[in-house]
């Protein structure tokens, strides 16, 4: 056991250091000059000698990548060229309204994907091709091109919600905390609460679709399966109905492999806030991490991307822990 | 029979998926209270389809084209599916024949003894509680406090089938359906299970069905037979009656080919061919006796 | 052959497919504009059938006057231009490092797999972004970037389909035979992972679209004026509220491709699978 979990928390470094040596690698290859970019022409040479060893672009690309290396141990994510700020506050900043955004779009999705393989169980042949037809169509198109469908549909065409930002700068921005909604639903600040919602809603709908029928196939299939065992037969004829059925007594054994394969697909999501977040102008990380790109924002870019990573291994962390203490095999074991 | 606790008359199966004759053909039977008939036949004779139709249970793929079955007057066949659903979720239980595939892997043991009272006759968690550890105690189950807190896998395949056992009778139904309650099990604890489910069902007056392709289990405790042979009921009978002088060549065969525990010395005999194909040829006799009925019933 | 049309989503895919790969050739014949012809005497006319709409543009026009059908005929140009390179450069690598990894193992798979694993902790469409930033706009960038990001989702199951056909029968008699391994990878199991491949390769199309549209509404794909989906898309955006048509006609071109590769590949994956045909 213990065994197991320090050879996984070993690969996660590998990956995380995996990570950083590429994008180290990436942008110390590529063609332009940050510093002259950054400063404009008629700069003198001093100026830029000045900033590159403050940025410590002038030693060998080992010595720069040993320097981050030993920054960004040390909690010193340096400073953002394009914002004059250090990026580890940046990210801060920005990090929980990605948070908000993601984990809002993954209960849509086990909302979504559960109501979808319920309603699967439990219907005949046609209504279980309709609903494969639909999740099928889901996973077809990926969040991008929902984003902007969504952007047609309920932005323009039938205008009942916000099209961008995270909330209406006239509700003032009185928040103690950066979890805007977290805070606002704590609080009881309703009308906050309801306006967050309404900004969140279409991205996280956007990222939440393909999320939702790939949940949806999964957990359909375990619960099929589950349905045809025999402690399902006694329940039911202890009188329970379909429905109970399905929830609770197929539910629980048909949960576990689904949760697994959502934690897998979570990352990808975390990767689809990039985009929608850019699409709907919504202040989190993504959008921040476009913007760092455009503007060569090579700290800031280093930063937002091992965050990312950072991310990704937590949340695969997350989700085998969460799993072993759902399975009761595990959980005695 | 005014006073049967469950009635099957003449009823008849046919599958939409198997080709050639009806799952079950004209089966009759009866259940009085505090008494155990078992149903007997090899697997394909259609005995597991008499359990599922009374439950009304049938894979979607079957059908009840004739017959009747009521409980305790109470049809069942026309009854719609929310009133059978309640009736019989609060009088009949079912012990099944897989005790590891029958208790829900990741529900604790109280739970799934609790959930039917809890259901049907509005209990409180500790009303439930309360019987459900007198239950426990009824099967005779050590701890049972303990018990209550485990999942399924921390329990034995004996455990387990004593607490399918208990979760069965803890509505005190009036009529238990046991498929092959110890097919699973070995020998030893066979015999125990028999006894409980005996003991239990003689004491609350219970009616049962046992389907069973062991005589060696009806001698033990079924007070009435129905053989069954490809869906048709060939002898049906008291007990003590069949076993001693069995009429049907293919109970005599079937008796021969069934081990005893009273007389171990006896080698076991396979069923002749001679008597198959007897029982085919009077099986044959059987359908045409029954299509003229039909014919007559229609025609008049 | 016409078995495998009775499959809708073959018929579909290829249909879909197919007219893509014609409006992409004949475009300068089939287009009825020049798409970068400007006329802003005739700016945001609406679609046919709408008040106000001009015969001469079925689907109207932009905010600069260009026919949106005609910059929708010659954005599956630019679409199909990097789809099928990007496909088939993803493809190429994905496959050959997934082959080498599920047939040798050990050390290279142990690289190979670690190698997947970094790559899946990058959000896929920020690392594109990365890549075209570097290596600067154009078709090629894109091309580049996008077998970057993807040869892994290749490698993944061409690994596992690998690992599972080794195991068979086949290889081993292969193998008693005194072939070479590299001649059993080519020549026994390379012709049996095909068929998962082939699918694989229309998704990756799809997503390839997909892809090229988000560069360009980012602003990194082509040249900003050149007539491409995804930029269309993002000046469409700008005016969505004056000439919505501007950026749902893109937007329809980039789901229908997307779903119809999809289906393609679905389709593809069930009719040449030895085992799901019988």
């Amino acid at each position: 056991m213990a065994a197991a979990a320090l050879n996984r928390a070993a690969m996660m470094a590998v990956t995380l250091l995996g990570v950083a040596v590429f994008v180290f690698v990436l942008l110390r290859v590529a063609p332009g000059d940050p510093v002259a970019m950054m400063i404009g022409p008629g700069a003198s040479p001093q100026d830029i000698a000045a900033l590159r060893t403050r940025y410590g672009l002038d030693g060998s690309i080992m010595l720069q990548f040993g320097l981050w290396l030993r920054a960004i141990l040390g909690g010193e994510l340096g400073t953002s060229i394009s914002f004059h700020r250090p990026v580890a506050s940046l990210i801060g900043e920005r990090l929980p309204a990605t948070l908000e955004l993601a984990l809002s779009a993954l209960c849509l999705a086990l909302l979504l994907g559960a109501m979808l393989a319920v309603v699967g169980t439990l219907s005949r042949r046609g209504g279980e091709a309709a609903v494969d037809g639909v999740s099928g169509l889901l996973l077809a198109v990926p969040d991008f091109v929902w984003s902007l469908a969504l952007v047609l549909l309920l932005g323009v065409a039938l205008p009942v919600l916000p099209l961008s930002g995270r909330i209406d700068p006239s509700l003032g921005t009185d928040f103690r905390t950066p979890f805007y909604l977290g805070e606002s639903l704590v609080t009881g600040h309703w009308r906050a609460a309801r306006d967050v919602g309404a900004h969140l809603l279409m991205p996280a709908t956007a990222l939440a679709l393909p999320l939702a029928a790939i949940i949806a196939r999964v957990l359909k299939g375990a619960l099929q399966e589950a349905m045809v065992q025999d402690y399902v037969l006694v329940a039911r004829v202890k009188g329970m109905s379909e429905l109970r059925l399905v929830t609770r007594e197929a539910m629980r054994n048909a949960i576990g492999p689904t949760l697994a394969l959502t934690g897998v697909q979570f990352t990808f999501l975390l990767g689809g806030t990039v985009i929608v977040e850019r699409i709907f102008s919504y202040p989190g990380l993504g959008n921040m991490a476009i913007e760092a790109v455009i503007n060569r924002d090579l700290p800031l870019i280093q930063g937002l991307v091992l965050v990312f990573g950072l991310l990704f291994i937590l949340t695969n962390l997350l989700i085998d822990t969460v799993i072993a203490g759902l399975n009761p095999k595990l959980r005695h074991g | 029979m005014t006073d049967a606790l469950l009635a099957v008359r003449s009823l008849s199966v046919v599958s939409s998926r198997r080709e050639g004759g009806p799952i079950l053909r004209a089966v009759s039977l009866t259940v009085a209270p505090g008494e155990v008939h078992g149903v007997v036949g090899e697997s394909g004779a259609g005995k597991s389809t008499v359990g599922r139709a009374v439950l009304g249970m049938l894979p979607r793929t079957m059908q009840v084209t004739a017959g009747a079955i009521s409980l305790s007057g109470t049809e069942l066949l026309t009854l719609d599916a929310a009133r059978r659903r309640r009736l019989l979720g609060a009088h009949v239980a079912l012990i099944p024949q897989d005790p590891l595939s029958a208790l829900n892997p990741s529900r604790r043991i109280e739970a799934q003894l609790t959930d039917g009272m809890r259901m049907w006759q509005g209990a409180s968690a500790r009303e439930a509680r309360r019987r459900a550890l007198a239950m426990l105690e009824e099967v005779q189950m050590h701890d049972p406090e303990r018990v209550m807190r485990c999942y399924p896998h921390e329990l034995s395949g004996g455990m387990r089938q004593r607490v399918l056992i208990a979760a069965a009778f803890m509505l005190r139904p009036k009529l238990v359906i046991a498929d092959e309650p110890t097919t699973a099990l070995d020998v030893t604890v066979q015999r125990q299970v028999l006894r409980l489910i005996r003991d239990l069902q003689t004491r609350h007056r219970t009616g049962a069905i046992l389907i069973t392709h062991d005589l060696g289990v009806v001698a033990q405790i079924c007070d009435d037979v129905s053989l069954l042979y490809a869906g048709r009921v060939l002898e049906q009978r008291r007990t003590a009656e069949l076993l001693g002088e069995p009429q049907h060549p293919y109970a005599r065969a079937l008796l021969r080919a069934t081990p005893r525990y009273d007389r171990p010395d006896q080698g076991l005999q396979p069923i002749p061919d001679a008597v198959m194909a007897a029982c085919r040829s009077e099986i044959a006799h059987v359908d045409q006796q029954l299509d003229q009925q039909f014919d007559r019933a229609s025609h008049g | 052959m016409p078995a495998m049309l009775r499959d809708w989503r073959l018929a579909a895919g290829g249909g879909v497919l197919l007219g893509l790969i014609v409006l992409a050739v004949f475009a300068p014949w089939i287009a009825p504009h020049d798409p970068l012809d400007q006329d802003l005497m005739a700016a945001t006319l609406p679609p046919a059938g709408f008040a106000g709409a001009d015969p001469a543009h079925w689907l109207g026009t932009d905010d600069l006057g260009r026919d949106v059908l005609s910059r929708l005929i010659y954005g599956a140009r630019v679409a199909l231009m990097v789809a099928v390179p990007a496909a088939a450069a993803a493809a190429l690598v994905g496959t050959l490092l997934g082959l080498v990894a599920g047939y040798f193992g050990g050390w290279v798979d142990v690289i190979v797999s670690r190698l997947v694993e970094i790559w899946m902790a990058f959000p896929a469409v920020l690392l594109a972004i990365l890549i075209v930033a570097i290596l600067g706009s154009g078709v090629v960038s894109v091309i580049i970037a996008i077998a970057i990001i993807d040869w892994t989702r290749f490698a993944r199951v061409i690994r596992a389909d690998t690992m599972a056909q080794s195991e068979a029968d086949y290889v081993t008699a292969a193998r008693t035979l005194g072939f070479g391994r590299w001649t059993i990878l080519l020549s026994e199991i390379l012709p049996n992972v095909l068929p998962g491949l082939l699918a694989l390769i229309a998704l990756e199309m799809g997503i390839a679209i997909v892809v090229e549209a988000i560069l360009s509404f980012v602003g990194l794909s082509v040249s900003s004026d050149a007539a491409t989906w995804g930029g269309m898309i993002a000046s469409g955006r700008q005016i969505i509220y004056q000439a919505w048509w501007v950026f749902a006609a893109p937007l329809a071109a980039v789901f229908i491709s997307v779903l119809a590769l999809n289906q393609l590949g679905d389709g593809l994956r069930r009719a040449l699978d030895p085992i799901m045909r019988q």
